[in-house]
């Protein structure tokens, strides 16, 4: 068998092994669904409350409901491939699978593919789901929405999520007790800065530095363009460049970083928990 | 004959000889010096093992052993000395070496909440193989080795110890490597387990010529499957030899030597201490 053939059987390894750990998880996943829907469900009541608290006077309401829901299913999105990446390296590290799976004669980019692969098509048919039950509940009109380009927004945003996922995944690889919950400060701190549910311009200036940096303020500025003012995705090119120029470098920054990791594990014994 | 395994002065050593630097101001513990004890794992052991060859390694708890494995499998970097695997170095051609090899340790490491179909699958796809192929030989694999067919589909966390342990050979089965890595393969299984196992790993080594490294703590496993032995304690190899001459290298005045005594003449432990951990 080629190398190639080799490689794309691993990345098709890990795609289904994820998937046979959604099957295994249902209920958590369900859990997880009904959760993030009433997350986001309450984030978007926050804007027909402001019309509420407002009086009605030059507060819209179904603006801001739109601008709401579109922060948390680009932040759902954008966070569900982060963890993805990083939750099942630590269910690795705490299943002691780890060792195994570096032990196979697999490049780590193909092993990164198939994780994040998997994560991309998972996210995107969880982030539907939301949309739809949100749509139905607000009855928000999306006929004037460009909704393939909220996705192509979203699918290019992905790539600098997959890298900072890569980075991210160095902690529980070595902290297998709290690594996972380190992984946390890092979807924090995008959070803040990105401007999910405030424009970035009411930060302090030191923070909009931050959100230039951000690959989540592009993609959450184009897909509001997208779905909001109907945007053609011709003229999303400058939200999108910037994003696929971020994951350009955060991929393979984020493979090095891992690659650092893992030898300094072995260099260390960090691996193995016992035995 | 050729050489399958070459480890040549290999030293490794865990912990920091002088803490890490942020352990450094903290307040002494006069036991350690303030900091994590130093522990030499192995201690430049060299040893060779032939291609086709059944080799063994016997040692106390804490002796070194599993690190001797995992410095093979790739899975720890050697501070010193080199391995060769069918020779290639393990530091500089690690993919050349795991296509080769694989590995079963003294833990079932599964996602127990998958069933074994769905774990081997997984396992066998990362060593290029192909999934219709591999259910079949799942299949043949488990139950030669006494698993019943409906439990190859039930979540590993079902399962007992041994039968996971059972499933962790049929992972090592799988990928066919030419060198097999057994660290205790047989430590928690049943006498009638142990048996199926051993069947197995001496049909590997004599119909298919795969050559193995086996640790273990029964000596009459050692014995019998072994062609030659290494004892090592504290990091050093203290013997080696066929498990005949090993035997006929002590004295004994009421018995014909065994195995344990050598073990207990040239380590002077116990087999098992309950409450050490390798």
């Amino acid at each position: 068998m080629t190398t190639l053939a080799h490689e794309f059987r691993a990345t098709y390894a890990f795609m289904e092994r994820n998937a046979n750990l959604v099957k295994r998880y249902w209920s958590w996943e369900l859990v997880w669904m009904v959760y993030s829907i009433a997350n986001s469900l309450s984030v978007s009541y926050i804007g027909l409350g402001m019309e509420r608290l407002g009086g009605g006077q030059n507060v819209d309401g179904r603006f801001l409901v739109l601008y709401l829901m579109i922060g948390t299913l680009v932040w759902r999105y954008l966070s569900m491939i982060f963890y993805w990446i990083t939750d099942v390296i630590g269910m690795e590290r705490w299943e002691g699978t780890i060792e195994y799976t570096l032990m196979a004669p697999i490049s780590r980019l193909t092993h990164m593919a198939g994780q994040t692969l998997f994560a991309v098509l998972y996210s995107l048919l969880f982030t539907g789901v939301i949309l739809g039950v949100t749509v139905v509940l607000f009855e928000i009109d999306l006929r004037d929405a460009n909704l393939a380009g909220g996705t192509l927004m979203m699918l290019a945003g992905s790539l600098s999520f997959i890298g900072v996922g890569i980075m991210g995944s160095v902690l529980p690889l070595l902290f297998p007790e709290r690594g996972s919950q380190m992984t946390h400060v890092i979807i924090a701190l995008l959070l803040l800065v990105s401007g999910v549910y405030y424009p970035v311009e009411v930060l302090p200036e030191i923070l909009q530095k931050l959100a230039r940096i951000s690959p989540a303020t592009y993609v959450l500025d184009g897909t509001r363009r997208a779905l909001m003012e109907g945007t053609p995705s011709s003229q999303l090119w400058p939200y999108i460049w910037p994003t696929l120029i971020m994951g350009v470098l955060a991929i393979p920054f984020g493979l090095w970083v891992f690659g650092q990791a893992e030898r300094y594990a072995k260099r260390t014994g960090k691996l193995h928990r016992n035995g | 004959m050729s050489q399958a395994v070459i480890v040549n002065e290999v030293y490794k050593r865990f912990g920091k000889p002088n803490g890490s630097w942020w352990q450094r101001p903290r307040k002494a513990n006069p036991s350690t010096n303030g900091h994590k004890p130093q522990v030499v794992a192995v201690d430049r052991v060299s040893f060779s093992v032939r291609t086709g060859e059944i080799f063994g390694v016997l040692g106390p708890n804490g002796s070194g052993k599993s690190t001797l494995i995992r410095l093979i499998a790739t899975l720890l970097l050697p501070d010193s000395g080199t391995i060769q695997v069918f020779g290639q170095d393990v530091v500089r051609q690690p993919m050349q070496v795991q296509r080769q090899i694989n590995r079963v340790s003294v833990e079932a490491s599964f996602f127990k909440k998958l069933s074994p179909m769905e774990n081997l699958v997984y396992g066998a796809r990362l060593y290029g193989l192909d999934g219709g192929e591999t259910r079949r030989r799942v299949v043949e694999i488990l139950t030669r080795l006494g698993l019943e067919k409906r439990v190859i589909y039930q979540p590993m966390e079902e399962m007992s110890r041994g039968m996971q342990q059972k499933v962790a050979i049929a992972r090592a089965l799988l990928s066919r490597p030419r060198l097999l890595l057994l660290d205790e393969p047989t430590t928690g299984l049943d006498p009638r387990s142990k048996r199926e196992v051993q069947a197995v790993i001496r049909e590997l080594n004599q119909e298919h010529g795969t050559t193995i490294l086996l640790t273990t703590h029964d000596m009459l496993e050692a014995d019998s499957l072994c062609d030659r032995i290494a004892i090592i304690d504290s990091g050093k190899i203290v013997a080696l030899d066929t498990p005949q001459a090993l035997k006929q290298s002590i004295t004994s005045n009421s018995h014909e030597p065994t195995l344990e005594d050598v073990f207990l003449e040239l380590t002077g432990k116990s087999l098992v201490k309950e409450d050490e951990a390798e």
